[in-house]
């Protein structure tokens, strides 16, 4: 047997779980944006109490990382794995919040009149979805160039978040009895943006469990 | 930076076996410096010639220099004596004389020449209390150092070691032979000495590297792989033989 095979095997077993928890959240995502578009109640409350699940989630693989802390004493590339998925996974449990946000509003607007077609704040929601697969693909493949250029698309989200941002803007000084369901929009688009934000802290996560070097991939603009 | 000990290209040889290759390495004033690597590695090789204690071994040679306050201690004219006074050193298995507390501690400083009591009795007393042994023993001062435990006979060694006033103190393995516990009061006494003491320490316990020394030099077949403050080294090492020593997939 090489020495730590089963040190290694609990090892890739939590990155494991950390894709089976960046999948979780990335259907909550999904699936919030879907209830918001089709004005899905049932949907939005399903998302609301699989947010537990989540959460519930997220402290198992903490305790896993502290367990192995405790009975490993990790050093080096076996360290700042460990401390890379602690961190990870309290972005993506907080994605997961920003998706239930979401669908907490679904259920606040409930059946009011949709404001417009929902056309930027999917293409949101797809786009941070889009960058938390790849991002976490990129912790498993330890690609620290790959979770750079992941964090600098941060700007296609926020670029998006500009233009719902205005848009319903021009909706409530045009109307203002637009006002309670534009703001809700806004609202939703911000769970999204700063989302992506998330995204970009786990890129910065991948370059630490990589390079060992900490800092930020890139600035946000929000 | 000037560093309190230096080798510069330093090799050793047992017969024709070279059992350490250019070692280059600067070792700072009053800090804790730990030497890692698997055995057969050359740490020990290496920090027995800190203070020649490797002169005794026949058959051997070395080549390169090993500063203390940048003088060669291999020079002709260097007294073996007053380096190894200079330089002390903790070993392995607590080895206390079989004789009483006081007599362990004064050993040195007699043999050195200082026969008045008033002030034997003051360097025993402070050299224990140093070593953090002191309100343990002081009552049985005339007590058989053997019947002390092992962590207390380890550091009635290093207060025989401080006793002489070293400048530096290297420390082969000291805790392998004790008890967590006794290590880990070993470990702060190291942390206490360091204000006043630079001391290099050679051990197999990498947790206890980590825990206390501020530079680790790992060794390799008799070569210096890497060398940085502690906190790179167990965070990022930059080699990868490092990497697989310290993260346990060496070999």
């Amino acid at each position: 047997m090489a020495p730590r095979e089963k040190f290694d095997q609990h090892l890739k077993e939590l990155q494991d779980e950390v894709l089976v928890l960046g999948s979780m959240v990335g259907k909550a995502i999904a699936r919030s944006m879907n209830a918001l578009k089709e004005r899905d109640l049932e949907l939005a409350k399903e998302v609301m109490s699989g947010d537990t699940g989540i959460d519930h989630k997220r402290l198992d693989i903490e305790e896993r990382c502290i367990e192995l802390i405790v009975t490993q004493q990790p050093v080096a590339s076996d360290l700042r794995t460990i401390i890379a998925v602690l961190n990870i996974i309290v972005d993506l449990e907080r994605i997961g919040d920003h998706a239930e946000g979401i669908a907490k509003i679904v259920l606040m607007i409930g059946n009011e009149p949709p404001l417009k077609p929902l056309i930027d704040l999917p293409r949101m929601a797809e786009k941070t979805q889009d960058m938390l697969r790849r991002s976490l693909d990129a912790f498993i493949d330890r690609d620290p160039e790959t979770a750079v250029n992941i964090s600098n698309e941060d700007d296609e989200v926020d670029e998006l978040y500009d233009q719902v941002y205005r848009e319903l803007i021009t909706f409530m000084l045009e109307d203002p009895r637009t006002i309670t369901r534009a703001t809700r929009l806004i609202w939703a688009a911000h769970n999204l943006e700063r989302s992506a934000d998330r995204v970009t802290n786990i890129c910065e996560r991948v370059v630490f469990a990589t390079t060992g070097k900490m800092g930020e991939t890139g600035e946000s603009r929000y | 930076m000037e560093f309190k000990m230096q080798t510069r290209k330093l090799e050793f040889y047992y017969g024709k076996v070279r059992a350490l290759s250019k070692i280059t390495m600067g070792i700072e004033e009053h800090q804790i410096t730990a030497l890692i690597g698997p055995s057969g590695c050359g740490k020990t090789t290496f920090l027995r010639l800190l203070n020649r204690m490797n002169d005794v071994i026949s058959g051997t040679h070395l080549a390169g220099d090993v500063l203390l306050d940048g003088q060669n201690i291999y020079a002709p004219q260097v007294d073996v004596v007053e380096v190894r006074k200079r330089v002390g050193m903790v070993f392995q298995q607590p080895n206390p004389f079989p004789k009483s507390i006081y007599a362990n501690v004064a050993f040195g400083p007699r043999m050195l020449g200082l026969n008045n009591k008033a002030k034997l009795d003051e360097v025993v007393e402070r050299s224990l209390r140093a070593a953090a042994l002191w309100d343990e023993v002081k009552d049985n001062l005339g007590k058989s150092g053997m019947l002390l435990s092992g962590g207390q006979q380890q550091r009635l060694c290093i207060a025989r070691v401080l006793a002489v006033e070293p400048e530096v103190i290297l420390m082969d393995e000291p805790c392998s032979a004790l008890d967590p516990l006794s290590t880990l009061r070993i470990e702060e006494l190291m942390r206490d000495l360091k204000t006043n003491y630079t001391i290099i320490i050679v051990t197999h316990n990498m947790q206890q590297a980590a825990r206390v020394s501020e530079w680790t030099g790992f060794f390799l077949l008799g070569e210096l792989v890497e060398y940085n403050k502690t906190g790179e080294i167990f965070q990022r090492p930059k080699d990868k033989k490092t990497e697989d020593y310290i993260t346990g997939r060496f070999g």
